[in-house]
């Protein structure tokens, strides 16, 4: 991830900017004071107590996706690949969704396991139960170290802070509202900061497509075609070959890697757990879908106009790399040079609350499998629940410590390429994770050893692929550019895990049936699978499966007039 | 579990922002200003947008008060 070159982004934020900065951090700051008063369980502090409404839980599911890596690189890849980029969101994000709400939710929250590693735990029992808790766990530490350290660099180019402030800062501010308010505070400001980010995007979007003459002007200025259509995606995937680009496109990403991504990923399905009711959990990311099927408008568009009317973007596009300009600066340049003071300031605060609810999301979901995977199942059980609220509140304190620690590491390395081995490494585990669930959930006879077993082989499959294709390792058995190998890595994954987790199972015993209801399909009642349609979750509007129909019909309405 | 209405915090800030934004808009816009913008004086209607917005919000949970509780309550293990 190289975030920032040399280039010159210094914004030009007057008192007003910072003034509107400041009132934001005042209201996160007082959301975190006003969310302790009611917590008094470790329940409400890690779960926000199971009380959500569904429109709050669904933005604030697409909203821990929305970090500020996210909407840099994702504008990035508009300006550098066109059109094709969203496919990261429509076949990358939105069947996943759908199918995590209709398919995979009533098992999550049918179970009322309060962690994705605790039904792990219940399905598999402890060895996959570890494997799982601790790769996560680690993994959401060093992540968030990573945005902490990818939000100072940002600050440091837009503001002038130096790194080591803004990264304490930071911290401390995320620190103060999750410690004080736990996961309620965390998801409050996740929906606060999507409307901010929308807020900052919208504008920036429309005064770019005044600008280039609308989209007609758009569609005239960008000189390479093929970059205004959506497939084949052959840049996009580093797969010359038309055909094998789709497949991989479909499969790759909008089977494996987005599947595995949005079904197991613990800080994404946390927030669907802390819904109120069954029904309000399957609408969860079902009503997460839609903004994310929309949202590519205000990010992806503002990415190709930049390549058309930002001159150092023109210049980097046409092979010239001289400015020191690099993709991931489109959205800096276009604030520097289409927004005046005012709405500069909500801009530039919508930026750096996308980086801190980031940030809030590793580590809410971190305290959560720390306290009840880690602690309390292996290091102190059977305590009150006043001590698990503690544990829950120290873990916050650790993980932002830790998290501090890990982006003063990465600076120390210079940055971008460590942070690219280390999300390459925690992309191994979502591949396998999702196909060891998914043949859990569904064939009983699956049995606790074939868990661990098949997740490990997987991780190695996808591990081993990387390493002979990676150039920068040198063994380079395997030569795929740009996401071709990725795709390949998790797919190879996905049918390692699956083989592997059906041979063993066919040579060892399987748990006794009755330890598995709630947790697999079969045994599973339908009545306990199926959500009230009675109160809050009554009339045809609320239907998972009619909101569901709805967001893919969208979708594909979007691709046929985009595509 | 009773939390406080998120949707009067929402409706609070961007009042806030959209009344200063507006301001800025009519008062202190310079031709520097929209000139950058494209001869769109954006911060009034960003401000405008979200004034309505907040006045969605406001309206919203004055007529529906009722905001988190559980509707289905989980039996526990």
């Amino acid at each position: 991830m190289r975030v920032l070159a040399e280039a010159d982004l210094r914004l030009d934020a007057g008192p007003i900017d910072y003034a509107l900065l400041v009132i934001y951090f005042v209201v996160v700051l007082g959301i975190g004071v006003m969310a302790r008063r009611s917590v008094s369980s470790s329940l409400d502090f890690l779960l926000s107590g199971r009380s959500l409404p569904a429109w709050v839980t669904g933005l604030a599911f697409i909203s821990a996706n929305l970090g500020a890596l996210e909407l840099m690189g994702m504008t990035a890849n508009g300006a550098q690949y066109g059109l094709a980029t969203v496919h990261y969101y429509w076949i990358g994000a939105i069947p996943a969704m759908v199918f995590l709400g209709l398919v995979m939710m009533p098992f999550y929250y049918g179970s009322k396991v309060r962690s994705v590693p605790e039904f792990m735990r219940r399905r598999f029992g402890k060895p996959a139960h570890l494997v799982n808790a601790i790769s996560f766990a680690v993994a959401q530490i060093l992540i968030a170290g990573i945005n902490l350290f990818a939000l100072a660099v940002i600050i440091d180019a837009l503001l002038g802070w130096p790194l080591p402030v803004s990264i304490v800062v930071a911290a401390l501010v995320v620190l103060a509202y999750t410690t004080l308010g736990g996961l309620s505070a965390a998801i409050y400001n996740e929906v606060l900061q999507f409307f901010v980010i929308v807020a900052a995007l919208a504008p920036l979007t429309i005064i770019g497509l005044i600008k280039v003459g609308g989209w007609q002007g758009l569609v005239e200025k960008v000189t390479d075609q093929e970059q205004l259509s959506a497939w084949p995606a052959t840049e996009l995937t580093g797969i010359q070959n038309p055909v094998w680009s789709v497949i991989g496109l479909v499969f790759g990403l909008g089977f494996v890697l987005s599947f595995g991504y949005w079904t197991t990923n613990f800080a994404e399905v946390q927030r669907a757990m802390s819904a109120k009711s069954m029904s309000a959990a399957k609408r969860t990311p079902i009503i997460g879908s839609y903004p994310k099927a929309l949202i590519p408008a205000i990010i992806i568009i503002p990415g190709i106009i930049a390549a058309v009317i930002v001159p150092e973007m023109a210049q980097l596009k046409s092979g010239d790399t001289s400015s020191g300009v690099v993709y991931n600066n489109v959205l800096p340049l276009l604030m520097r040079d289409l927004l005046p003071n005012g709405i500069l300031g909500i801009a530039i605060t919508g930026l750096l609350a996308s980086f801190m609810a980031g940030v809030a999301a590793n580590v809410s979901s971190f305290n959560t499998v720390f306290t009840y995977d880690l602690w309390q199942d292996y290091i102190k059980k059977d305590r009150p629940d006043e001590y698990y609220l503690r544990v829950g509140r120290l873990a916050t304190v650790g993980a932002c410590v830790l998290a501090i620690g890990t982006a003063f590491i990465a600076a120390a390395l210079g940055g971008s390429n460590i942070m690219d081995y280390i999300q390459a490494l925690f992309s191994f585990f979502n591949a396998p994770l999702f196909a060891t669930f998914i043949v859990g959930m569904f064939w009983k006879r699956m049995t606790p050893t074939a868990g661990w077993v098949g997740l490990l082989a997987g991780t190695f499959t996808a591990m081993f692929i990387y390493a002979i294709s990676e150039p920068s390792f040198g063994i380079k058995l395997l030569e795929l550019p740009g996401q071709g190998a990725s795709f390949l890595g998790a797919g190879l994954a996905f049918v390692v895990d699956v083989v592997v987790s059906v041979a063993v199972s066919l040579v060892t015993r399987p748990k006794p049936d009755s330890e598995l209801v709630g947790l697999v399909y079969s045994l599973t009642p339908k009545e306990d699978r199926s959500h009230s349609t009675t109160g809050e979750d009554a009339g045809w509007y609320r239907s998972p499966a009619l909101l569901g129909g709805g967001v893919l019909a969208l979708t594909t309405v979007l691709y046929i007039v985009f595509g | 579990m009773r939390l406080f209405d998120l949707r009067l915090i929402i409706a609070f800030l961007f009042g806030l922002y959209g009344v200063v934004l507006v301001v800025i808009g009519v008062g202190f816009t310079s031709d520097a200003d929209l000139k950058k913008a494209e001869g769109v004086n954006i911060n009034l209607w960003a401000g405008i947008a979200m004034v309505v917005l907040s006045a969605l919000f406001a309206v919203w949970a004055t007529l529906r008060p009722q905001f988190a509780d559980k509707s289905e309550p989980l039996k526990e293990m």
